[in-house]
């Protein structure tokens, strides 16, 4: 496979994703909106930092209201990272590895593209909001499935899969970062309403409200909570389960190819540190820290695969 | 119909009934409700956006993405009218190879006065690099696109000939589905040869000219000059269907003599280079220095038997229209038989009689650049206007020998299908061919280009026009 095809599909699915989580925290926000009446605008704000844009967003806007912010993420220009550029940037990703995917993830992704970026033509509507997130969804998980479904199990499978959990657990500890303070027992007022809200809203962002709910009933905890969020290898958007995707893809790759791989190496690094930690232990020892240094591991182990596998000349 | 048509229509006699190459289809469709067919011509173009099949039209300010019409009535020649057409492209592009075989050797057609030299050396498209050398198996031209106009029952002309890089065989390939897809009752009853083995036969045929340096089975890869051009959606198709990487001059290093192409597990030689990019972007060292899509010393590597590239450099120059204008005696010259497929008649400008006829004529005539191509910067004289007639004429009179006229010919017609039912529109044939060094393939049919505009001449899809399935039908 050419480098250029492997980086292509590994952004691919980076994109995808990315999307995705823009689109479940657009939810979330709106929900929270909907459903509360006091610190709708700090909302707004800390989605906008879980993204990364806050600072971007300020230069072009001012306020926080919903409806801007929305526009912001989902396709507004002066944020190159929105929502219909990355189903874009996707698309153009799979057109140039049409070698390397199937004829059913093309035609999936192609399509995506077209209903969002019709869906997106005008600003959305708040009216409009829950059924063009809803396509959102749908389409990207008919992207999902038509990979796991078409793909044949090689290098190019693996690609998606590394790019995939990449970008996951990039995401997943920018979002538990900007609510840390949540989940710090020391500054939690257990039982008030406003803890419950922001760690609904949590777990609601991360898709992660129901299972916790199944796993937990009624035993909500900030502890609880972070050891789901970051260790817990039955959550499919835990750290540790991302990491346990990546050894496995990075393994494959490494024997398909028949070599030594230095980021297979790190990846198994990293993953064997979630094995010997608590959540009581990364919170004594400083949550916010444990995650600013997971993302530069995580970022390093990106460069690591790129070089690796020639992903530039 | 309302108007009897002036041309030869292919699928309705002047009375109305059909040819006998549309019985059994003309049958099957006087049984269809024409809401059916509106919502099946729908389901095409949705097909087509689906699938992604567009190409790129620059505007001047961002490219778009176009789907090029397509129409869902067929064409359709029979297997008797195919194999004469047949033949006589077998003949023409056998010709065309020693042709070019010759003009890169000892310029036996030069030395025996029936073909001015001139037309040779102060061509752009002659490659002097390629004097003195002979491709892998002597193929110069691996694949070709013949450009065919009809114009009665069994005259089929030659309008163009495209040695270089023809494009369009995706849309050959993806209209057939499309049909298949559309209306699978036709393909049950009526025996339509098939064409879905072309890119087995591209890569079968590019394998057999494989360098001396290869080694084993070799490795083929399309090399394209990027996501923005307009044929992309093609070179991506071909390079998958074919099972081959799509490169781009960005991914190729030589590496220890090689022309090879960067993988994840390191650099790989690639034996068969198709290239879909012009001569004059592939080496910065010998063509365009600035070319940023080619590759720097490919050429030295070629001609050292350590690479093929298809087609060869310097092929170009049989598409030129002065060269056409001589085709007719290329033919005779090296097969030795009469060209059983005749050139539309056409005017040299270069020629100072030529040149007084075509100024005297310019209203009836249509007039090329020689060097031209996709219906870019030609005259049509019968729609011009008198301002557009008089700037031509001076274009002409500054520079005769960039120009050749034909008459505006008779093209026939097909009808194509329109929400007011069938209306007959002109219509081309490209033929695809693929050379190898002991066989020639000949795709059954070829991409039929139609002007979708009542009247139109044009068919080429950068100019608006659209395409239909081709079928040749078994007789019975």
């Amino acid at each position: 496979m050419l480098g250029k095809t492997a980086s292509g599909i590994f952004w691919l699915f980076r994109y995808l994703e990315r999307a995705e989580n823009i689109a479940r925290l657009i939810e979330t926000g709106h929900r929270f909106t909907l459903t509360r009446n006091s610190g709708r605008q700090d909302e707004w704000r800390s989605i906008l930092s879980a993204l990364g844009k806050d600072a971007a967003y300020r230069t072009s806007h001012q306020g926080y209201e919903a409806a801007q912010v929305v526009d912001y993420l989902l396709r507004d220009r002066n944020n190159p990272g929105n929502l219909r550029a990355l189903i874009e940037s996707a698309r153009q990703n799979a057109r140039t590895t049409r070698t390397a995917i199937t004829r059913e993830l093309w035609e999936a992704v192609n399509e995506c593209w077209i209903c969002v970026n019709e869906a997106l033509r005008r600003q959305v509507r708040e009216a409009e909001l829950p059924a063009t997130i809803d396509l959102i969804e749908r389409q990207t998980a008919q992207v999902r499935g038509a990979m796991e479904n078409t793909m044949l199990r090689n290098d190019g499978y693996n690609f998606a899969r590394t790019g995939n959990f990449i970008e996951r657990a990039d995401s997943m500890a920018r979002l538990i970062d900007v609510k840390y303070y949540v989940l710090l027992p020391s500054v939690s007022f257990v039982g008030s309403s406003l803890d419950n809200i922001q760690w609904e809203t949590i777990l609601r962002s991360t898709s992660a409200y129901s299972a916790y709910r199944w796993l937990y009933p009624g035993r909500a905890s900030a502890l609880g909570i972070a050891e789901f969020l970051i260790l817990d290898r039955r959550f499919p958007r835990s750290l540790a389960f991302c990491y346990g995707k990546l050894t496995d893809n990075l393994r494959h790759l490494a024997m398909s190819y028949g070599a030594q791989s230095d980021s297979l190496a790190e990846a198994e690094r990293i993953y064997s540190g979630f094995a010997s930690l608590t959540a009581s232990q990364i919170i004594e020892d400083g949550l916010h820290e444990f995650l600013v240094e997971f993302l530069r591991v995580n970022r390093n182990l990106a460069t690591m695969i790129e070089q690796e596998y020639r992903f530039n000349s | 119909m309302a108007t009897k048509p002036l041309c030869f229509d292919e699928m309705l006699n002047e009375d109305g009934t059909p040819r006998a190459a549309y019985a059994s289809y003309h049958k099957w469709f006087a049984d269809q409700d024409s809401p059916r067919l509106k919502q099946k011509a729908r389901d095409a173009e949705e097909f087509f956006r689906r699938t992604g099949i567009t190409f790129a039209v620059y505007g001047d300010d961002e490219a778009e993405e176009r789907l090029i019409p397509f129409d869902i009535i067929p064409r359709i020649v029979t297997a008797r009218q195919w194999a004469k057409v047949s033949r006589g492209i077998e003949q023409r592009v056998r010709a065309i190879n020693a042709f070019l075989q010759d003009i890169y050797h000892r310029q036996e057609i030069v030395r025996a006065g029936r073909l001015p030299v001139e037309l040779l050396e102060k061509n752009d498209a002659f490659v002097s690099q390629m004097i003195g050398f002979t491709p892998p198996g002597g193929v110069y031209t691996h694949i070709v696109g013949i450009d065919l106009v009809r114009t009665g029952p069994d005259e089929f002309l030659v309008l163009e000939d495209n040695a270089r890089t023809p494009s369009g065989v995706s849309y050959m390939l993806e209209n057939r589905e499309t049909m298949m897809n559309m209306f699978p009752e036709l393909f049950s009853n009526i025996r339509v040869r098939n064409v879905s083995d072309y890119p087995k036969n591209l890569r079968a045929s590019l394998s057999r000219v494989a360098p001396a340096a290869c080694t084993g089975d070799p490795v083929v890869a399309v090399l394209t000059p990027g996501i923005h051009n307009s044929a992309y959606f093609e070179h991506a198709f071909l390079a998958d269907q074919m099972g081959a990487e799509l490169v781009e001059g960005h991914d190729i290093r030589i590496v220890d003599g090689r022309v090879a192409m960067r993988t994840t597990q390191g650099y790989q030689p690639i034996d068969v280079l198709y290239r879909r990019l012009d001569d004059d972007y592939l080496d910065p060292l010998i063509f365009k220095p600035e070319s940023v899509l080619g590759i720097p010393g490919i050429f030295d590597l070629y001609r050292a038997g350590r690479v093929t590239i298809a087609n060869a450099p310097g092929t170009g120059i049989a598409d030129d229209k002065a060269i056409y204008s001589y085709m007719p005696d290329i033919v005779e010259f090296y097969t030795g038989e009469k060209p059983l497929l005749q050139n539309v008649q056409t005017w040299r400008c270069s020629e100072k009689d030529s040149l007084g006829y075509v100024l005297d004529h310019l209203s009836e005539l249509v007039v090329k650049e020689v060097h031209g191509s996709g219906g870019y910067g030609m005259l049509i004289g019968p729609a011009a206007s008198r301002k557009e007639l008089a700037d031509f004429a001076a274009k002409l009179r500054a520079k005769p020998a960039n120009y050749i006229a034909q008459p505006t010919l008779a093209l026939s017609t097909i009808p194509i299908f329109t929400n007011s039912g069938l209306a007959p529109r002109h219509v081309d044939l490209r033929p695809f061919v693929l050379v190898s060094p002991d066989r020639m393939e000949i795709t059954p049919g070829g991409l039929t280009r139609v002007a979708l505009r009542k009247g139109s001449l044009v068919v080429n899809s950068s100019q608006g026009g659209g395409t239909k399935d081709s079928w040749v039908i078994e007789d019975d």
